[in-house]
């Protein structure tokens, strides 16, 4: 079967993210006074060949953890996961 | 060694390293023999100390230095460091040996945003490390830096133990020696440019000695730190 995951990385919480402040930083300037708390983070989609939906829950889970994500900076989320083929 | 007596110093090329053929310059500059390595060789050809350049290593896709860290001779790599062999890395090569977990701590996007290229002063803070070796701590030296992704984070309780156990080899600072946040280009935590692991043999840092070991081409800080991997390296050899 194939099984579609999209993942989210993401700084960890405590951690200044400059990306996120610069688009913060931006948004007054353009009239949104009211936004607060803007963190930039990466979406990986990918499909998994797999005998079980479970085998691909755990490639999915150790793949984010070793190249997706660095742990030491990051953390991630495996959003969801729907089967889009047989 | 070589049969001339002087060290081999190793440098790896990945697909996108630019500084490769800097680094081997500087090495043979500074009477040392440079030998160049191949990411995809699980062979270091006998070498006395291993470089791992700057560049953009894999297009530096996903995160800086995160597809090299997985390149085979990395595994090479390891094993000399693990057997206390010296490692450097240069800007992308401090970011692949913090993302193999050679180092602690990450780099991540310039403070400000925006690729930073100047020169930098740095000061020794210790003289453990293979680039470091012949310095004394309280020397400044001026380098260039040339990166968008090179400040340095780590987790409270990581940076504690870095500074703790004096693993901090370079910090920004003025041309006299002062530390502080307009010195720094990129926002770096405790304004650290470099720095090594516990045993001291392997070391990263953002600035580019490699490109300022020759008077034709500005600052000689480099110079200095060259020397001192190449007497590091010897050191290994008769070790």
């Amino acid at each position: 079967m194939n099984v579609r995951f999209e993942v989210l990385v993401q700084l960890k919480p405590g951690l200044l993210d400059p990306q996120g402040k610069a688009v913060e930083g931006s948004l007054p300037a353009m009239g949104w006074t009211n936004v607060r708390g803007v963190r930039v983070g990466r979406h990986v989609e990918l499909t998994i060949e797999a005998d079980s939906e479970e085998a691909a829950q755990a490639q999915v889970q150790e793949m984010a953890a070793r190249l997706l994500s660095n742990p030491v900076i990051e953390e991630f989320q495996v959003l969801r996961a729907e089967q889009v083929g047989r | 060694m070589s049969d001339t007596g002087r060290p081999r110093i190793g440098v790896v090329t990945f697909p996108g390293s630019l500084d490769d053929r800097d680094a081997l310059r500087a090495v043979r500059f500074m009477g040392g023999e440079g030998v160049a390595l191949w990411h995809v060789d699980h062979d270091l050809r006998g070498v006395d100390a291993v470089i791992l350049p700057g560049g953009f290593s894999y297009g530096d896709y996903l995160r800086c230095g995160a597809i090299a860290r997985f390149a085979p001779i990395m595994d090479e790599v390891r094993g000399f460091a693990e057997a206390g062999g010296a490692v450097v890395g240069i800007c992308n090569g401090f970011q692949i040996l913090c993302e193999a977990g050679l180092l602690p701590g990450a780099l991540i996007r310039n403070r400000q945003l925006r690729f930073v290229c100047r020169w930098v002063d740095v000061r020794v803070e210790t003289s453990v490390s293979p680039l470091s070796a012949g310095l004394v701590a309280g020397e400044v030296l001026r380098v260039p830096v040339k990166h968008g992704e090179g400040q340095f984070v780590a987790s409270a309780a990581d940076l504690d133990r870095i500074e703790r156990d004096g693993l901090v080899v370079f910090r920004y600072c003025s041309p006299d020696g002062a530390i502080g946040e307009p010195h720094t280009p990129n926002g770096a935590s405790n304004a650290i440019a470099g720095l090594c692991n516990e045993p001291g043999n392997v070391v990263g840092l953002m600035p580019h000695p490699e490109h300022a070991v020759d008077p034709d081409v500005g600052a000689t800080g480099g110079q200095p730190m060259f020397a001192s991997l190449l007497s590091s390296a010897l050191a290994h050899v008769s070790a």
